[in-house]
């Protein structure tokens, strides 16, 4: 018997969650990422998880932090207006290195912009969106099949880290339908636990070898303090510049030591490539699609498709540059990841912009007259 | 019935809390800031002072009076 | 002398900030003998507090503690109360907290009868930011953005918990120590959303500027406006005038969210945890 369903890619996200072991959910209307919210007021009661709706963006955000730190695991979703009004606990999960995933479906903006239409305006948003120096995961699955995996990894990843992690999706991958085959087994990464007693010693936010604390769950008997101001090992707010700097280097360090571990990226048709294709998302099918139209007519095109947005893939992008003698980003905004491949390439590798904001996902020949242009030697 | 008023001075605010809910005046704020019994012989155990202090400061407990001795 | 609700202070993390004659420290000792009267663990027992000089309270009480965001006490006590139902969830919040950047999730909170119990400490102004005008600054009152008397209406909390659908509101003062503890105790025994606003003098940013006088000044005002819940329902209007209720406010029976949720298990076919 085949196991092969039809879904869409919020479902995907939903059943990718709950196989990861999501257990609670809060979450708020918005399009386009309410089926995540409906499918899982489905099915987590029937997994003996909880759903809630709560009654605004922050609100969501703040039951599923809580019910985190109660020991479930947790995810929220959302879209653009939303992913703003999220920003400021994200913040916090990151300071009090708290487990939990937040997928973003983005839509036009800026403000209530264009509800329906595609997007990929927040991955600045999503590296940046929340005050303060912070790390931040975010992952873009191209695929409903991906959708569940990268659903999958971000909850890993959040329990791994003690960090927020968001999944970056945009309304394309949301609203497809694709055929999809899904595992019978994932592999979840448990809840941390602490390794000393209380008597011991303890101290919640003491971090193990990997930079990551072993924070007690509440209502394990170890009476801590989380706070989202500075704190020190002991979990308690401190004034002192030396734990300021220290635990801010540390949120920095034990993301950026995990390193290509978490930095996922396919190449296509590189081998003998002298141009190059960058692109994510719903965004990067389409790329995909105009450079093997490309590789039809003859030309020397490959293409990078960046599944971790971040941290970004500086490494990737620079052997990259030193490949070819050009690269194409193509995303659907006025010009965001295309800085950070700019800053990430040599600098005589010339990096150009394919971007889109007419609320329409890219035609390959958006894409296919960009790459013709570039090989020509124009777009600045 | 006596009673023996503990002070626990690194708590102590000096707001002055206790004093003014103390029916006997046993209770007056030092020039330093902190509550001192200047009429220990008057208190009678009421325990107003200790209700009120938000800071945790002054406990009283009565003491039988050959316990005392 | 030693007193048995010390056990339930981190006392490392003693003397508070809160200012000399501050109430928050007379709310906060109320808390854990209310605790200690319901016999709560401390071990299966959450605070929670949002920001502000209130929500400090949850680091010097030996629990698991959590000092969340301005206003988002509510909904962090709401997860992990679903989260794990075995424990106690006691929030502690301000006026501003609350009612003012917290106030939908208040109501939000009041309307799903969460299990919580939730004590709003009161002090009629924002201290920790220096004495700016809250929802709860009385008309005519002065604050440091309200230099010539606040014109803004205030929030009645008890009466908004109470129409919002919580199943036990209270109401006592700082000056009424035993009075306060008890309310809170029977917010803790009931199944739902319990609010209690504990009235608390802020000596040093609402006192000050308004000629409060001393805060056993304050204190004394509260002695001489509050107004026990049964003598009050007799006291004609206009001698209710510049008084206040105190007392359990209002009681309802209905199902708690948790309780509620269960049933959601049942229909969907799920297993209980």
């Amino acid at each position: 018997m085949s196991k092969a369903r039809l879904m869409q890619g919020n479902e995907a996200c939903a059943e990718g969650a709950i196989a990861a072991g999501v257990n609670f959910f809060a979450g708020y209307p918005i399009t386009p990422s309410t089926e995540i919210a409906e499918t899982m007021a489905r099915l987590l009661p029937k997994h003996g998880g909880k759903f809630v709706q709560m009654e605004d963006e922050i609100a969501s955000m703040g039951a599923i932090l809580g019910a985190s730190l109660a020991g479930s695991k947790v995810m929220d979703a959302t879209s653009g207006p939303g992913f703003s009004l999220k920003q400021e606990l994200i913040g916090y999960a990151a300071c009090a290195e708290i487990p939990c995933v937040l997928v973003d479906v983005q839509r036009v903006g800026p403000s209530t912009g264009q509800p329906t239409s595609p997007s990929q305006g927040d991955v600045m948003q999503a590296r940046w969106g929340t005050h303060g120096d912070h790390p931040i995961i975010a992952l873009a699955p191209w695929s409903v099949r991906e959708t569940y995996d990268a659903t999958v990894m971000a909850v890993n990843y959040a329990e791994r880290f003690r960090t927020p992690v968001i999944l970056l999706m945009d309304e394309v991958i949301g609203h497809l339908r694709e055929k999809v085959e899904l595992p019978d087994h994932v592999d979840v990464y448990p809840r941390r636990k602490p390794k000393k007693t209380r008597a011991e010693g303890y101290e919640p936010f003491a971090p193990d070898e990997d930079l990551v604390p072993n924070v007690a769950d509440f209502g394990q008997g170890y009476r801590i303090h989380v706070t989202g101001l500075i704190h020190d090992d002991t979990g308690f707010p401190s004034g002192s510049p030396e734990v300021t700097e220290s635990s801010i280097r540390r949120l920095h360090e034990k993301i950026a030591r995990a390193g290509e571990e978490i930095i996922h990226t396919e190449s296509y048709f590189m081998d003998d490539a002298e141009y190059a294709v960058v692109s994510f998302g719903g965004s990067a099918r389409t790329a995909y699609e105009a450079v093997r139209m490309e590789r039809e007519k003859g030309r020397k095109v490959g293409m990078l498709r960046l599944m971790t947005i971040w941290p970004f893939a500086d490494k990737a992008i620079e052997a990259l540059s030193a490949k070819v003698k050009g690269i194409l980003v193509a995303e659907l905004n006025y010009g965001q990841i295309v800085n950070e491949v700019r800053r990430a390439a040599h600098s005589d590798c010339k990096v150009s912009l394919c971007g889109k904001y007419d609320m329409k996902s890219f035609e390959p020949e958006d894409i296919t007259s960009a790459i013709e242009n570039m090989i020509a030697g124009g777009n600045a | 019935m006596k009673s023996e008023i503990t002070i626990k001075t690194v708590r102590c605010k000096g707001c002055g809390i206790c004093a003014a809910f103390c029916p006997k005046s046993v209770l007056a704020v030092s020039e330093l800031g902190k509550i001192q019994v200047v009429n220990g012989d008057a208190c009678i155990g009421c325990g107003q002072c200790e209700l009120r202090c938000p800071d945790y400061a002054i406990f009283v407990d009565r003491v039988k009076e050959e316990a005392a001795q | 002398m030693e007193r048995s609700f010390e056990q339930y202070f981190r006392q490392d993390h003693l003397p508070h900030l809160w200012c000399p004659g501050c109430g928050n420290g007379i709310a906060m000792k109320a808390i854990v003998q209310a605790v200690e009267k319901k016999g709560l663990s401390q071990d299966n027992t959450v605070i929670v507090s949002g920001i502000g000089c209130s929500s400090r309270a949850s680091g010097y009480m030996d629990f698991d503690t959590l000092h969340t965001a301005h206003g988002r006490a509510i909904p962090f006590a709401t997860g992990i109360k679903l989260a794990n139902p075995d424990l106690h969830v006691i929030v502690i919040t301000g006026d501003g907290d609350c009612t003012a950047i917290g106030g939908n999730h208040f109501i939000h909170g009041c309307r799903r009868n969460v299990d919580l119990t939730v004590i709003m400490f009161n002090n009629n102004i924002y201290g920790m930011t220096g004495g700016q005008a809250s929802p709860t600054t009385p008309i005519g009152a002065k604050a440091t953005t309200a230099p010539y008397g606040s014109v803004d209406r205030t929030f009645d909390a008890c009466k908004l918990a109470e129409a919002a659908g919580a199943t036990y509101v209270a109401r006592s003062t700082a000056f009424h120590v035993q009075h306060m503890a008890n309310m809170i105790a029977e917010g803790i025994d009931n199944d739902g959303f319990s609010f209690i606003e504990a009235m608390v003098q802020c000596p040093t940013a609402f006192g000050r500027k308004n000629r409060m006088g001393s805060p056993a000044d304050m204190l004394k005002w509260m002695r001489d406006h509050a107004v026990m819940k049964a003598a009050w329902d007799k006291l004609p209007e206009e001698k209710r005038e510049d008084k206040f209720p105190i007392g359990c406010l209002y009681k309802a029976q209905a199902i708690d969210y948790d309780a509620a949720y269960d049933q959601v298990i049942e229909r969907a076919g799920g297993a209980h945890k």
